[in-house]
């Protein structure tokens, strides 16, 4: 009984092990698909949109600490001109 | 290029409101179906990442072999453009891959590296930001350093077994009339991000050269 057990999960284990270390292989090629099974939009719909909208909010912060730091830079660089001017009179 | 910066602003922002429309209305790829509509931005990403990486490479080592302040401040704006652009390709990576290969991250040769370069560029920006004085050169090696990993990553999917499409990929799109549609779809979105990565970038190289401005203005004040 004992051996009987010992056998199964054996190759149980080698079954398991083989299986997970055979990863598939790349897809060659894009096939289009003329229409979308029912079901298909539910559980891929949040990932789509999840991705478009974090390109969207990332792009629109970014930009605004560009925008944020040339703000700051060229508040700066009046101050400095103005002492420039204040210095040279 | 300064005249032209308001209506490359124009353009590339029509292009964008487009862009989803566009995307809309292109066939379903036959096996990942839905999510694999992420591909329309997550390809176009990677290849603005890659060329503001390149830049980044090139500029670095005209900065350090010819010393060049114009090239330096090239340098440090396309490496923050590849940090951006990467890491919203390894988001949408990710995203894609939980529901085409069941799992947030499968560690394969492309995704790891792609990673690597990420945190290089990342580890460039570091540099840059608390080196000091003198750092210039040091974030400029990790720049050609950098850029040299993008060839790399590029053929990964190639050269090893991953689960990642391979780059044949692009290249079949064209065979079947559905696929020349997604074909015009990805071209689309690609020239849609290499002109935001030109405007953006313009716009980080106009800090550079105000931030240049004034630590000269600073340095004159104190003679």
């Amino acid at each position: 009984m004992l051996r009987r057990l010992a056998t199964t999960f054996t190759a149980l284990l080698f079954a398991t092990a083989s299986a997970l270390a055979q990863s598939p292989a790349g897809q060659d090629g894009f096939v289009p698909a003329s229409s979308l099974p029912p079901g298909q939009e539910i559980p891929a719909a949040p990932l789509l949109i999840g991705s478009y909208a974090t390109f969207l909010l990332l792009m629109m912060f970014y930009l605004w600490t560009i925008w944020r730091r040339i703000g700051r830079v060229e508040k700066e660089l009046h101050e400095l001109q103005r002492r420039q001017g204040a210095a040279g009179r | 290029m300064r005249t032209l910066f308001v209506p490359l602003v124009a353009v590339t922002a029509a292009m964008f409101v487009y862009s989803p429309i566009y995307i809309a209305n292109v066939p379903y790829e036959s096996t990942m179906l839905l999510v694999q509509k992420i591909f329309y931005y997550h390809f176009p990403t990677w290849i603005a990442g890659a060329v503001a990486v390149l830049l980044c490479g090139a500029a670095s080592a005209w900065y350090l072999f010819k010393g060049s302040a114009v090239a330096d401040r090239v340098a440090v704006a396309s490496a923050e453009l590849g940090v951006v652009f990467g890491a919203f390709g390894l988001v949408s990576g990710t995203l894609w891959g939980r529901k085409a290969w069941g799992t947030w991250w499968a560690g394969d040769a492309r995704t790891s590296m792609a990673l690597v370069a990420e945190l290089i560029f990342f580890g460039y920006l570091l540099v840059r930001r608390y080196g000091g004085p003198g750092s210039e050169k040091l974030a400029a090696a990790m720049g050609i350093f950098g850029a040299a990993t993008a060839p790399f990553i590029y053929k990964s999917v190639d050269w090893w077994r991953t689960i990642h499409p391979k780059t044949s990929v692009m290249g079949s799109l064209t065979a079947t009339e559905g696929g020349t549609i997604m074909w015009g779809a990805v071209m689309y979105c690609t020239v849609t991000f290499m002109l935001l990565l030109v405007v953006v970038l313009q716009a980080r190289v106009r800090l550079e050269e105000l931030r240049a401005r004034v630590d000269q203005l600073y340095l004159s004040l104190e003679d």
